[in-house]
């Protein structure tokens, strides 16, 4: 094993030709004909890009817009005139006036003949398979009018199904080798978990020593998931044992949802991205049979106070005591998949995380000791469901540590994509269903929580407490928008300066309050780096979200996914948040309440160590 | 073979004539890279390693390029079944093969040459290794050679890994950088984005032994040998069934007839021209001649007599294609598969001649679609054969049984 993990090989990575500044500069654009029509691309285009611009269909397999490009499944391929052999549409740059004839029967014949060699190999049944009517294999068989298995076809299956990690779940007999999967983990995510071995018919994509996943380093983020094109890989689904919970007179089975399914939801019943769908959802819920349907941004109003508490008392210990074993930055920890990610990797600098838990697994330790005391339920009758984007919260739920209530906190993660499938079950249209809101005690939740879904959201909701409990004022943005959180580049840095501030926090006067948002842990493995080199000393707040665009982005959220579902997505969460009364997380009077009568000595205190923060684990390099 | 550097006299009439170590070196620094870049360019020299590329226009490219590095990389992975002259090369004849780098070097300006030698070739390491330490003693190698100013070239040895498919160029190159050996995706080319992302030639062993000669003797010369789309002479390594196995010179445009006889070859059913993924042509088409234009090869020969079972020999082929595919993409990976599926029906019995027709129908989707050179050639003795053999394949005493 090479000793940093590589980015993906060169033979998958796209040829980037430098498209010119001034595309009406001579060179700039290039003029091409397309079958029957001659149209005008800016140089260094690929034919796909030009295809698709112009309204004309390519089928593909193993390009995602995501990922580098590996023009492997060949799929796309497309005549060029006066070239010997056919192109891979999805990695040839145009940097010459070329004729393309993109159906002709030398193209179509081709392209029959890689699917039917793609189903040859192929063993799995439509019917009994998740990705049945969101399958690239099967919508391309249907698109080439695939009637019979021309080269046979696999009776058995041949691999083992590993259903090992309590995330993930790998079938390679359902397998296309399109090495999506790889270019996820290695490039995008920077993780490095798959690779293909073997050659010739041996090829297979596999995990280190061909070890099952739960043994190896993934992170759970899922993201190979969501971009795998057949049912290769998906998450681990416990609805049956929720349906049977619920079916369970005995049990009082509770649901916490979280902020990004509800603006993603609606695409697994054809909306387009960008449309929330939460009272819908509330409803929804009760109607399936849950007994309460709680907000996880209740609980993200809590992390931020107990995170911002945590980075207050750092600060002061910092500044005020001069301890020099104070970590600073602070780093969020409400992404288990980031949290796995920096204990594999950066196991030494565990310290820096902020030792506040998850959204969610606070939401697990309250309702199975402070709502079951209040409700007078037995807590070991109650069934705790979290609604999650996320495909690592099905980890972070079975973690050891994760028992504070005494009982397993939180019982079953749940994806946005099998809640949609139980939703289905249940025989409802989720859009059409009369709004609800959510159940007491836990009813209100703020602004603040919500955007907790989309990249730099922690931050934001951080800033907005963390600003006004040091200087008794609201932040300075003009309706609470913090710009510089906001957006989907990699890695943003910004700060406030923190003047005028109350006594209390007098040794903040005059700080320049500095902060950093990173999505993807290719991202996170950046600023890791430059901590490693001593870089982020005059940073304080460091906010991590291990999938690319942040929890809207996560494992478990509809297939498929690119950044412009994403930014859409954001774009839902952002105007919902802007309609909510309360948008500051201290001001939840809920939390308030929650203080008051259940942790009477505040944020970070005894019991509040004990229920609501966690600890970490140091982990290797290459295994677990 | 031998196994060892003994410096057998060979005859032939370019390559294998008289050389006096360095002394293209020499002539290459006093007439200069545009004279070198003419010459090579007169000769019509094209690459020997199979894909038959003009040599003159890949260094032009690559000189034309303007990089802080550039590569010249010789392609020593002889994987071709049935290939050996390159071993002959470089044993025999390594002034030659250092020679022809050099001259490539300096003509395309580059200062480091990486010799990517097959890893079964590994018991040659040492002497080449002396061998270039001899040329480094003479200043043929290093720093101002031969007192040009700022020609400094060197060149190392790399060991492959095994896998034919790392003879592909750009596989070749991502074996170097220390990745799986795969073919990249095409454009870019080496001459663009190669070793390391910089401009790089990739070179066969004979191409570049072929250069010293061309410099010295002149272009002229290297053409009066071969016919007018193919000059100069081509090293052939004959295998099978004949008395005389072994590396020839030959002109190109010597015709399977003639080589028959050279060979001392008889009963000769078939030739495998091209190795594995080359075609096989039948005694009756014996007056085929050897050249680019009409039966194009890398050099490998395998000859067989009428003992031999076609259909067999097919099905060699497809097993070794079936497991040197590199696996990367489906037309290949899978499509030998069901190439070799299809052989075995056919010995079988078991085929209907619809289910034929679709195996040779995706042959020629595997020829167009596939990724690399590997994909797009290994259908070629499926093809070939059945067309060829067609008579004997689809009968019964040709191992074929007969369908029902
Ligand atoms: C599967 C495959 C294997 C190859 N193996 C070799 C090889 O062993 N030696 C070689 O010189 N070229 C080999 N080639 C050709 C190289 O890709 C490349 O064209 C050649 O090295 C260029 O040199 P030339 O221009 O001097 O012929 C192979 C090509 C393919 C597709
Ligand atoms: S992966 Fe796709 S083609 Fe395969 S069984 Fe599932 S839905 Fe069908
Ligand atoms: S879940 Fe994430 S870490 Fe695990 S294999 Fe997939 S991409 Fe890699
Ligand atoms: S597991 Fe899925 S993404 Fe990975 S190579 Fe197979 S089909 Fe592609
Ligand atoms: S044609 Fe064969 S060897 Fe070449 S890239 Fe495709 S799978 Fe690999
Ligand atoms: S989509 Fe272009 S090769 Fe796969």
């Amino acid at each position: 094993m090479p000793d940093t993990i590589k980015r993906a090989p060169i033979s998958q990575q796209p040829f980037k030709v430098e498209k010119p500044l001034d595309l009406n500069a001579i060179g700039g654009m290039i003029s091409i004909q397309i079958n029957e029509k001659k149209v005008s691309v800016p140089l260094g285009t690929t034919i796909l890009e030009a295809c698709r611009d112009n309204h004309i269909h390519i089928p593909t397999l193993c390009h995602h817009p995501d990922l580098c490009i590996a023009g492997v499944c060949r799929v796309c391929v497309v005549e060029v005139d006066g070239m010997r052999t056919l192109q891979a549409s999805c990695s040839f740059p145009i940097t010459a006036s070329i004729k393309i004839k993109t159906s002709s029967e030398l193209v179509r014949k081709a392209r029959r003949n890689i699917i039917d060699l793609l189903l040859s190999e192929h063993h799995g049944e439509c019917y009994a398979c998740v990705k049945n009517k969101n399958c690239e294999l099967q919508t391309l068989s249907k698109e080439y009018g695939v009637d019979n298995m021309r080269f046979g076809h696999v009776k058995e299956p041949v691999y083992e199904v590993d259903f090992s990690s309590t995330s993930l779940v790998r079938d390679m007999n359902k397998c296309v080798l399109c090495r999506r999967c790889i270019r996820t983990c290695i490039d995008l995510q920077e993780v490095g978990v798959l690779e293909a071995i073997n050659r010739g018919d041996k090829t297979q994509i596999s995990t280190f020593y061909d070890k099952p996943l739960q043994d190896v380093i993934c992170i759970n983020c899922g993201q190979c998931l969501n971009r795998c094109p057949t049912g290769a890989l998906y998450s681990n689904d416990p609805s049956d044992e929720i349906w049977r919970a619920i079916d369970d007179p005995q049990k009082h089975v509770v649901i916490q949802t979280a902020p990004s399914p509800r603006a993603a939801i609606g695409e697994e019943f054809g909306y387009a991205p960008g449309h929330s769908f939460t009272p819908e959802l509330n409803t929804a819920l009760k109607r399936i049979g849950f007994d309460r349907v709680f907000d996880t941004n209740f609980t993200a109003d809590l992390t931020i106070l107990e995170e911002g508490t945590e980075l207050l008392t750092r600060l002061k210990k910092a500044i005020v005591d001069k301890d020099t074993t104070v970590k600073l930055p602070q780093f969020t920890s409400c992404s288990p998949g980031w949290i796995k990610f920096i204990e594999h990797f950066y196991p030494e600098h565990l310290d820096y995380l902020s030792t506040a838990k998850s959204p969610q697994q606070m939401f697990g330790a309250i309702i199975k000791t402070f709502y079951a005391q209040e409700q007078g339920i037995d807590p070991k009758d109650i069934v705790s469901v979290s609604l999650m984007p996320c495909s690592a919260k099905k980890f972070e739920c079975n973690r050891p540590e994760m028992d504070a209530s005494g009982f397993r906190d939180v019982d079953y993660g749940l994806t946005t994509r099998e809640l949609a499938k139980m939703i289905r079950e249940a025989g409802i249209f989720l859009p059409e269903l009369p709004k609800s809101g959510f159940d007491e005690p836990f009813g209100e939740a703020s602004g603040a929580g919500l955007i907790f879904g989309a990249t730099g959201g922690v931050m934001e909701a951080a800033l907005r407490t963390v600003y006004e409990l040091v200087t008794g004022r609201e932040v300075p943005f003009e309706n609470l928008r913090i710009e510089a959180c906001r957006g989907f580049e990699g890695i943003k840095e910004a700060s406030v300066k923190l003047e005028n501030v109350l006594p209390a926090y007098s040794f903040l006067e005059g700080v320049n309050f500095k902060f950093m948002v990173a999505h993807g842990t290719a991202n996170a493995k950046q600023v890791m780096e430059l901590l490693r080199e001593g870089k982020l000393s005059d940073v304080h707040f460091v906010e991590i979200m291990a999938c690319p665009g942040g929890c809207l982005g996560g494992g478990g959220q509809p297939i498929p996914t690119s950044e412009e579902i994403r930014k859409q997505r954001a774009k839902a969460i952002y105007a919902e948040e802007e309609g909510l009364p309360i948008r500051k997380s201290h001001e939840n009077p809920h939390v308030k309440y929650i203080y008051e009568k259940f942790i009477p000595e505040g944020p970070c205190s005894e019991l509040s160590h004990k229920l609501l923060h966690t600890h970490y684990k140091k982990r290797g390099r290459y295994i677990i | 073979m031998e196994n060892n550097f003994k410096k057998t006299k060979r005859e032939g009439v370019v390559i294998f004539s008289p050389y006096e170590s360095g002394s293209s070196i020499k002539k290459a620094l006093e007439i200069g890279r545009e004279n070198i870049l003419f010459e090579v360019r007169e000769s019509k020299m094209k690459g020997r390693g199979g894909a038959g590329f003009p040599t003159a226009t890949k260094w032009m490219l690559v000189a034309a390029s303007r990089a802080d590095k550039k590569y010249m990389i010789c392609n020593a992975d002889e994987g071709e079944p049935g290939t050996f002259k390159d071993r002959v090369l470089l044993t025999e004849y390594p002034a030659l093969v250092f020679d022809g780098m050099v001259v490539g070097g300096y003509t395309i300006g580059s200062e480091i040459g990486i010799l990517y030698l097959r890893g079964e070739y590994i018991f040659m390491l040492e002497e080449l290794e002396d061998f270039l330490q001899s040329m480094r003693k003479q200043n043929l190698l290093g720093k101002n050679i031969l007192g040009k100013e700022g020609f400094n070239f060197d060149i190392a040895i790399r060991l492959g890994s095994g896998a034919y498919v790392c003879g592909e160029e750009t596989a070749l190159i991502e074996s170097l950088e220390g990745h799986r050996g795969e073919p990249r995706n095409r454009p870019p080319y080496p001459v663009n984005t190669g070793y390391m992302g910089y401009p790089t030639v990739v070179n066969n062993v004979e191409t570049l032994a072929s250069i010293p000669q061309i410099i010295t003797k002149g272009a002229d010369w290297f053409k009066a040998h071969g016919t007018d789309k193919s000059t100069g002479s081509k090293l052939f390594s004959v295998s099978g069934d004949c008395e005389k196995p072994g590396v020839y010179e030959l002109p190109w445009g010597t015709s399977l007839n003639e080589l028959v006889e050279i060979v001392g070859a008889t009963n000769t059913k078939a030739i495998q021209v091209g190795g594995a993924s080359g075609i096989c042509i039948p005694k009756s088409q014996f007056d085929r001649k050897l050249s680019y234009e009409d039966a194009s090869t890398g050099g490998s020969i395998m000859i067989f007599n009428q003992s031999r079972k076609m259909l067999k020999v097919l099905k060699n082929f497809m097993e070794f294609f079936v497991e040197e595919s590199c696996g990367q993409c489906t037309p290949c990976r899978i499509g030998n598969i069901k190439l070799l599926e299809g052989v075995v029906k056919i010995e079988k019995g078991d085929y209907t001649f619809s289910y034929i027709n679709s195996l040779k129908d995706l042959s020629k989707t595997m020829q167009v679609a596939s990724k690399c050179g590997l994909g797009q050639s290994s259908p070629n003795p499926f093809i070939s054969i059945l067309e060829n053999f067609k008579d004997e394949i689809f009968s019964s005493n040709g191992n074929g049984a007969n369908h029902a």
